[in-house]
């Protein structure tokens, strides 16, 4: 594995050491190809899967009975329907809530507490891993976003609203980077998430390894950054505005292939 | 009379499909909205929850972006009347500064994230949207190419009352970009405080400077 990181560390700065754009586009995907076989985000997958089936919590029980939208223990094809309603907390949730939702109601974590852990400490560590894992799960799906419960409509509508919604200093909104086509910040692609664009970008790639700063990044964590590069305050983790966003583009995403777990640059 | 039943039939029915579709007013929207941005937020660091209370300008452009269409001629027009009025103009009555201090506001994106601290010295964002000098391979693209900007515009001497009107507009600009286009992507620089008139003048000088690289 540490060969393989230290091929990637080499490639990404051979990469910038290019001269022209396209060139180093090219390069970054010819290094995301070489890659495919050797991602890290497999590490976080099987830590995930580990996880899942490892009795925890103050009613040391395992996730295995989690019920993702597609019944409980059904994991496979569960990411790509999600967020979705979910009639027992009454909300509509992404991925990382409803992980913690099972965990509290069936390993007896503290929600509140959870809630208020920083990314990748303590047991948010395990939310990312377990992410990673279920995402693993509907590798190659389509995405399937529903739209059948009537709150899963009105959060389309809200995540729509916040997608466009311009403030503060730098009046960005998501929409500033990602309502166009073959757009770039800098060297960096920018998908249109206004619609759908295209197998594994986008929405569809997320969670993440991030190659720059060796991180796995999940769709919270993905939000998360967002909101502080638009300047604006912090998104809180699991906020209905983070789900909402979550509907909005994955519902745009209607059809497009999950490659997630992604590498990224 | 007769003629237009047909077509308020029609008009009746899109406007029932759009309800079944979506469940719910624009308007209960707007408001379920607002409440979910009341609660989904948390300051941090300088970057504080007030962050979101949106000017009228970013909130009927946010507005007709959710609309999808774009705004009226004369909304339009009194956003960017009421932005003119917000421009200052360089006290000292100098517009351009350094040019290579300007290229390097252009190339920093540093500044008001929740991060960084309330006095450090923000950069200019630019190239992160816009392509400048040549020799600058890693830029953006949301913007326009600004290479060659005052070249093109025939800015051979900046003082010159030929250049006066670009120079005044290119200062108008920088300070608060939707004095000339009510929604335009770009940010307030003067207008938001991400740049001190000091900082702009660099950035100006970058731009129109027949010294700069970008004119080469």
């Amino acid at each position: 594995m540490k060969r393989k990181l230290a091929l990637v560390a080499l490639l990404a700065s051979s990469v910038m050491g290019l001269a022209h754009a396209n060139d180093v586009e090219a390069g970054i995907a010819q290094y995301r190809e070489m890659l495919q076989d050797g991602n890290p985000a497999e590490l976080f997958e099987m830590a995930g899967e580990e996880l899942w089936t490892t009795p925890r919590g103050p009613k040391n029980a395992t996730m295995e009975k989690c019920d993702l939208g597609k019944g409980p223990g059904v994991v496979a094809a569960a990411f790509v329907e999600l967020p979705r309603y979910f009639a027992d907390t009454g909300r509509v949730q992404d991925l990382e809530s409803r992980i913690v939702t099972c965990m509290v109601s069936l390993q007896g974590f503290d929600e509140a507490k959870i809630l208020k852990t920083g990314y990748a400490k303590g047991e948010q560590a395990n939310v990312r891993d377990m992410a990673t894992y279920v995402a693993g799960a509907s590798r190659e799906l389509k995405i399937n976003v529903p739209q059948d419960h009537q709150k899963e409509r009105e959060m389309y509508e809200v995540g729509k609203r916040l997608f466009f919604m311009r403030s503060g200093p730098h009046d960005f909104a998501c929409a500033t980077c990602h309502a166009e086509d073959n757009k770039r910040i800098r060297l960096q692609g920018l998908p249109n998430l206004t619609g759908n664009p295209g197998d594994g970008i986008g929405f569809a790639a997320w969670p993440a390894y991030r190659v720059g700063n060796g991180q796995m990044w999940p769709m919270q964590k993905r939000l998360n950054d967002c909101y502080r590069q638009q300047r604006f305050p912090e998104p809180k983790f699991a906020s209905d505005a983070t789900i909402a966003l979550g509907v909005y583009m994955g519902v745009n995403a209607k059809d497009a292939k999950s490659i997630a777990p992604a590498i990224k640059r | 009379m007769k003629k237009i039943i047909p077509f308020a039939l029609v008009g009746a029915t899109l406007v029932l499909a759009g309800c079944m579709s979506t469940s719910i007013s624009s308007a209960d929207a707007d408001k379920l909205t607002a409440e979910v941005t009341a609660n989904s937020f948390q300051s941090k660091g300088i970057a504080k929850v007030e962050r979101l209370q949106q000017d009228e300008a970013n909130r009927l452009c946010s507005a007709a972006n959710v609309a999808g269409k774009p705004l009226a001629a004369d909304v339009a027009a009194a956003i960017e009347a009421a932005q003119l009025k917000t421009i200052q103009w360089p006290t000292d009555g100098k517009f351009l500064g350094d040019h290579a201090k300007g290229e390097k506001i252009a190339q920093s994106g540093k500044g008001l994230t929740w991060k960084d601290k309330a006095d450090r010295v923000n950069g200019g964002n630019c190239y992160n949207c816009h392509q400048i000098s040549k020799e600058e391979v890693s830029y953006g693209t949301l913007g326009p190419s600004l290479y060659n900007y005052g070249k093109l515009r025939g800015v051979t001497d900046p003082n010159s009352p030929a250049a006066k009107a670009v120079v005044e507009y290119t200062w108008g600009k920088l300070w608060n970009a939707r004095a000339y286009n009510a929604c335009s992507n770009m940010p307030r620089v003067g207008h938001n405080g991400i740049l001190t008139e000091a900082q702009i003048k660099d950035v100006m000088a970058l731009l129109l400077d027949p010294q700069s690289p970008v004119n080469q």
